[in-house]
């Protein structure tokens, strides 16, 4: 077998995460009292796919939590083993650890082993309860019976899973499966009844997996170029055999395939990034081409005009359409936020319902998988410190269970993002006083919308005890960074005792930024519209110069720092003279400074693109984009330009 | 990645010249060829990074050679030659004077590299060849343009690759 299996890893990287991920949804959803079987099938299935690539890719760490994990499902599944709480507890904590191995597998470090064994254990010993209990009652026998039946469900659900093509792969994925057996009575110390089934397994239980299989072949190759129809047949037959135990798992196998294929492709995202790229090409061409049809006078001008007119609508819906290709809907990010507010909740001892809203609205690839730590953060923030205690709430008349809203909706050009609880707001007083011990310099009467905002500022926290909850973790300050490094920015509505809600807006594209045209000499720059605070032309009696070179402006009794962009940009500047020019103060995170330009030359949406994907990383420049004559403008970092500039007379933001 | 070093059979080279010399380079690494346009300058870049240009969408480096290795005079006209080349996965454009032609060359045409007397270090020269009586020196574009003396590949971007 010399294929080379590592083109397959990212294709069952990708595709574990997504059952991984499915699992835990599912685990959340389901109702302990009476599990509906669908949903444990798909659990199971979820495990097992993921069970069958990793043996197929010598992933062990993956195979044997996920096999002890699978068997126990089943037993679950065919209702040998009523599920708990508990143990939802614990299967919930095995993904967790398969999706650590996962990421551990993805990035090629250290497996973390004595975690992964930890929970083999744990699996274990609910399985091995039962299984004792199976096998006093039934005597022995019950037990390799079942362990037959598992073996012979891998061989076969192996072949019907459309990722896993040829059945040479096959054998391969049997002489992985008794090694990874191997590892797990390493785990467990010798038990005895697991040293029986190694010896069980690889001999008599794989020759009749293979008859199994090749009986089942000519079934499930149809399957695999699944029409729908196909599969209804199958669906037909299969339940007409309801009484051969292995065959439910079929059932639901081929549809899921089946629904998957329909609905959704997957395909690289840099290819879609080329066609986004190539797209944009194509609307500057046009531009280019209107510009030439105004030139072309009488009536083959006219006629060009409509025509050119025409292409523009055309290209227009292209883009359109091509940028949506790279939009998931938000739920992504919000799924996980069950689990979350589960964990935490119990862990806090409140009782908190997470009410999710508008989790289709779309959103750019690249900022939802950015949102994920801002979100959680302040997820975590509201169970802990915005909803009360069940005493505290009880004394407000307040309802004991507390509510936490997760809402996403889009708004003309932005994606604003809400977090609401309805627990005790935030405390006017309290913040104040915070502020005045951490010596943080605050208006005098601040309005309620400034003093929300002194939050942000790092190490600010006014939780009376600190729990590992609130400790662990980005800061809020890290909280505001993150989202205005992706172009947005983040509200604060609170009332005390009633609640608070704390809103994040963002550009609906990571890849399209308001800007400010500025230019220089030759040269055309952008600056990120959210870092200007203003733009003037000084006057010369406002300028103040510094031993040296350095020059300071006087603007409304505060002096700013001025930093000529040709100095930092080696370029020949029109004027020198900071008079001459335009000078643009700037707020980038901690520093202030007047940015001193030659011109304004307007305001625009530019699209960024990677200067580092041909060339390097450059100072100062957070990248480049191309104008509407096809020429090159390079994006300014305004940050990192205040830390090149003249660190001594950066003034420092209050 | 000098899967250019041993020819194997016939392989096809650009000539391209850079001052009086003739050079010639793996025609497969070739992306296009186009004139000389306004460049964007860039900020900290050594005098023969010119600036970037926008090919198609993609923010593409320019090297003028003739800057870097010190030959002929860096002039810019309507003649002035561009090289877009596609290498380890990047494109990265070199000015040189003009290109000549594509050659058709084997291992037995092939003669060593001096050590001496060209403006490239032999490190990135794969050999010398005689066609029409006039010599060519074939460069190793590939270990040229992603060597530390050009700075275009920042250091990191090499492990990973």
């Amino acid at each position: 077998m010399s294929i080379d299996m590592k083109q397959f890893h990212s294709v069952f990287f990708d595709e574990s995460q997504e059952h991984l991920d499915e699992m835990e949804h599912l685990l959340l959803d389901l109702d302990t009292q009476n599990p509906d079987v669908e949903q444990l099938n798909t659990i199971f299935r979820a495990a097992h796919s993921v069970k069958g690539g990793s043996g197929i890719f010598g992933f062990d760490a993956l195979g044997s939590v996920t096999h002890i994990m699978e068997s126990l499902l089943d037993n679950v599944r065919q209702g040998k083993l009523a599920i708990n709480p508990q143990m939802v507890d614990l299967f919930l904590s095995s993904v967790d650890v398969l999706k650590g191995i996962l990421d551990s597998y993805k990035s090629n470090s250290e497996i973390d082993w004595p975690s992964a064994n930890k929970i083999c254990e744990r699996l274990e010993a609910v399985t091995h309860h039962k299984e004792v209990a199976t096998e006093s009652d039934i005597e022995g026998f019950g037990f390799f019976a079942e362990a037959a039946i598992n073996d012979i469900e891998d061989g076969f659900g192996f072949f019907s899973d459309p990722v896993l093509p040829s059945a040479e792969d096959a054998y391969g994925f049997f002489d992985d499966a008794a090694p990874s057996e191997l590892k797990l009575s390493a785990t467990k110390k010798s038990k005895k009844i697991v040293s029986k089934k190694i010896a069980a397994s690889p001999a008599e239980n794989s020759e009749s997996a293979n008859l199994k299989a090749a009986d089942l072949k000519p079934v499930i190759i149809p399957k695999e170029h699944a029409s729908e129809d196909i599969s209804r047949k199958d669906t037909v037959v299969d339940s007409g055999q309801k009484d051969i135990p292995r065959n439910p798992a079929v059932k639901p196998k081929s549809q899921e395939a089946v629904s998957v294929e329909n609905s959704s492709i997957r395909v690289d995202v840099t290819k879609v990034d080329q066609l986004i790229n190539l797209v944009g090409e194509i609307v500057i061409t046009q531009s280019m081409l209107n510009l030439i049809g105004q030139s072309i006078d009488g009536a083959l001008g006219e006629k060009f005009q409509s025509v050119a007119a025409e292409l523009e609508r055309n290209t227009r819906e292209i883009q359109e359409a091509v940028m949506s290709i790279r939009m998931l809907p938000v739920s992504f990010v919000f799924n996980r936020f069950p689990r979350v507010v589960r964990d935490l909740s119990t862990k806090l001892g409140k009782s908190i319902d997470l009410i999710i809203e508008g989790g289709d609205t779309e959103l750019d690839k690249g900022l939802t998988e950015k949102l994920v730590d801002p979100l959680t953060h302040l997820v975590r923030n509201s169970i802990d410190h915005g909803i009360e205690s069940l005493e505290v709430r009880a004394d407000r008349n307040k309802n004991p269970t507390g509510t936490v809203v997760l809402k996403a909706a889009q708004q003309g050009g932005s994606i604003v993002i809400s977090i609401s609880d309805d627990g005790g707001g935030l405390s006017r007083t309290k913040i104040l006083a915070k502020a005045q011990e951490k010596n943080i310099p605050v208006a005098e009467n601040p309005s309620d919308a400034d003093v929300w905002q002194l939050i942000f500022a790092p190490g600010f926290s006014t939780a009376d005890q600190i729990t590992d909850v609130s400790g662990r973790g980005v800061g809020l300050d890290v909280v505001k960074r993150n989202v205005q490094s992706l172009g947005g920015r983040i509200d604060i509505e609170s009332q005390e005792g009633i609640g608070a809600t704390f809103t994040i807006r963002l550009p609906l594209t990571l890849a399209i930024v308001d800007g400010m045209c500025v230019s220089v000499g030759d040269q055309t720059f952008i600056i990120p519209l959210v870092n200007i605070i203003e733009s003037m032309q000084p006057l010369e009696k406002d300028i103040k110069t510094l031993a040296g070179d350095d020059q300071l402006l006087l603007v409304r009794d505060q002096y700013w720092p001025i930093l000529p962009l040709y100095k930092a940009m080696q370029l020949e500047p029109n004027f020198k003279e900071a008079h001459k020019g335009i000078a643009v103060l700037i707020e980038a995170n901690k520093h202030k400074f007047a940015l001193f330009v030659d011109a304004l030359v307007g305001q625009q949406q530019v699209v960024i693109k990677s200067l580092e994907q041909h060339y390097k990383r450059v100072q100062g420049v957070a990248g480049a984009t191309i104008m509407g004559d096809g020429s090159v403008a390079l994006i300014l970092d305004v940050e990192s330009l205040a830390v090149t500039a003249n660190p001594h007379t950066l003034l420092h933001a209050s | 990645m000098s899967e250019v070093a041993v020819l194997q059979k016939d392989q096809e080279f650009l000539t391209f010249t850079l001052g009086e010399e003739n050079y010639a380079l793996d025609i497969l690494t070739v992306k296009e060829i186009r004139g000389y346009e306004s460049v964007t300058k860039i900020a900290n870049a050594p005098p023969f990074i010119k600036g970037v240009i926008n090919l198609r969408g993609d923010i593409v480096p320019i090297v003028d050679l003739r800057i870097k290795f010190n030959v002929g005079t860096a002039t810019y006209d309507e003649f002035t030659i561009v090289i877009v080349l596609h290498i380890h996965n990047r494109i990265v454009g070199i000015v040189v004077d003009g290109v000549s032609d594509v050659v058709s060359l084997n291992k037995d045409q092939l003669r060593p590299p001096p050590n001496f007397g060209v403006a490239f270090d032999s490190r990135y020269l794969l050999g010398l060849a005689t066609i029409n009586e006039q010599m060519i020196i074939l460069v190793d574009i590939n270990e040229l343009i992603s060597s530390d003396e050009m700075g275009l590949f920042s250091t990191s971007d090499k492990i990973s690759e």
